[in-house]
């Protein structure tokens, strides 16, 4: 490419964050509409939720808050570090915001799989003859814990491609908007978290 | 030409470590207070620290602080759309 077609390229920075906001708010809404029926049903079946919940552990649950608020800092600082021109640090903490979304998910994995043992599943035999509301509260715990991981592994790509962006310097301190892109979609899935945490560990 | 003459707002790494802090320490307080049995509060309170650490996030990691005015005007519209869409969903299932 010539100077002359360098210098005309049009890079609307502002454009393409309006248009990720744009995007993280439609995600809120996906995540919005659930939350609203859950809070119905919690006023309908209270004590079928609060004795649900206290059968979730709490301890797992607190520990995936902690795993996620740190991988918002480390993607906070990528970008950060990126933008001061230091892409080995970017790609560290690319890497360590990484592999805490895949601790996230394992600890996810493990806690399902213990549920999925007792035979809490959706549409399972032992929640079909529970209490009335055991049903709901689980069904939207997994369908809401489900949606939230597929989005955890979406940022977990996205992630993984800027890095190698990072690292080919096709994304860098000069042009960095798809970085902070990606991690404006890792703040909004680790908020979706910060409210799923309450919704569903902490109904007492 | 590069976009250099477009300011970019570059966060702190101090901040962003302090901003952290403050969410582990709120994750911790919203644990605590939710087995402490204070009725309709014990409901609220989780959901207000919540939303103070999400306005956290949103601040500072996601550095909507340091955005032009237009990009806060949105989440304006859409927290009152939330509003909104909560409160004819409650009177349609109050009132059926």
């Amino acid at each position: 490419m010539s100077e002359g077609m360098e210098r005309t390229a049009h890079r609307d920075y502002t454009g393409a964050k309006i248009g990720m906001w744009l995007f993280l708010f439609t995600e809120f809404f996906l995540f919005f509409a659930p939350v609203l029926l859950y809070t119905i049903y919690r006023f309908r079946y209270h004590e079928a939720f609060v004795a649900s919940s206290h059968e979730l552990d709490l301890a797992t649950g607190s520990i995936n808050t902690a795993i996620l608020l740190t991988s918002s800092l480390t993607m906070a600082v990528a970008v950060s570090a990126l933008q001061r021109e230091r892409a080995r640090l970017c790609l560290w903490m690319l890497g360590l915001t990484f592999a805490l979304g895949a601790v996230f998910l394992a600890n996810k994995y493990f806690e399902w799989a213990a549920k999925f043992s007792h035979g809490i599943y959706p549409g399972s035999d032992a929640l079909a003859g529970g209490p009335p509301g055991q049903g709901i509260f689980y069904g939207l715990y997994f369908f809401l814990t489900g949606l939230h991981g597929l989005h955890v592994l979406a940022g977990m790509t996205l992630i993984g491609v800027m890095a190698v962006m990072v690292h080919k310097k096709r994304v860098s301190a000069a042009d960095h908007v798809r970085l902070e892109n990606t991690g404006l979609y890792w703040h909004l899935v680790d908020i979706v978290w910060i409210y799923l945490f309450p919704i569903f560990y902490l109904v007492r | 030409m590069r976009e250099s003459e477009e300011k970019h707002y570059i966060a702190r790494y101090t901040t962003l470590v302090v901003v952290w802090v403050a969410l582990i320490v709120l994750t911790w307080l919203t644990v605590r207070v939710s087995g402490l049995g204070f009725g309709t509060l014990s409901i609220l309170a989780p959901f207000l620290i919540a939303s103070v650490k999400a306005f956290l996030v949103v601040d500072y990691f996601m550095h909507l602080k340091y955005e032009r005015p237009f990009f806060k005007w949105i989440l304006l519209v859409v927290l009152g759309m939330v509003v909104v869409v909560a409160w004819l969903v409650y009177e349609d299932v109050a009132y059926r």
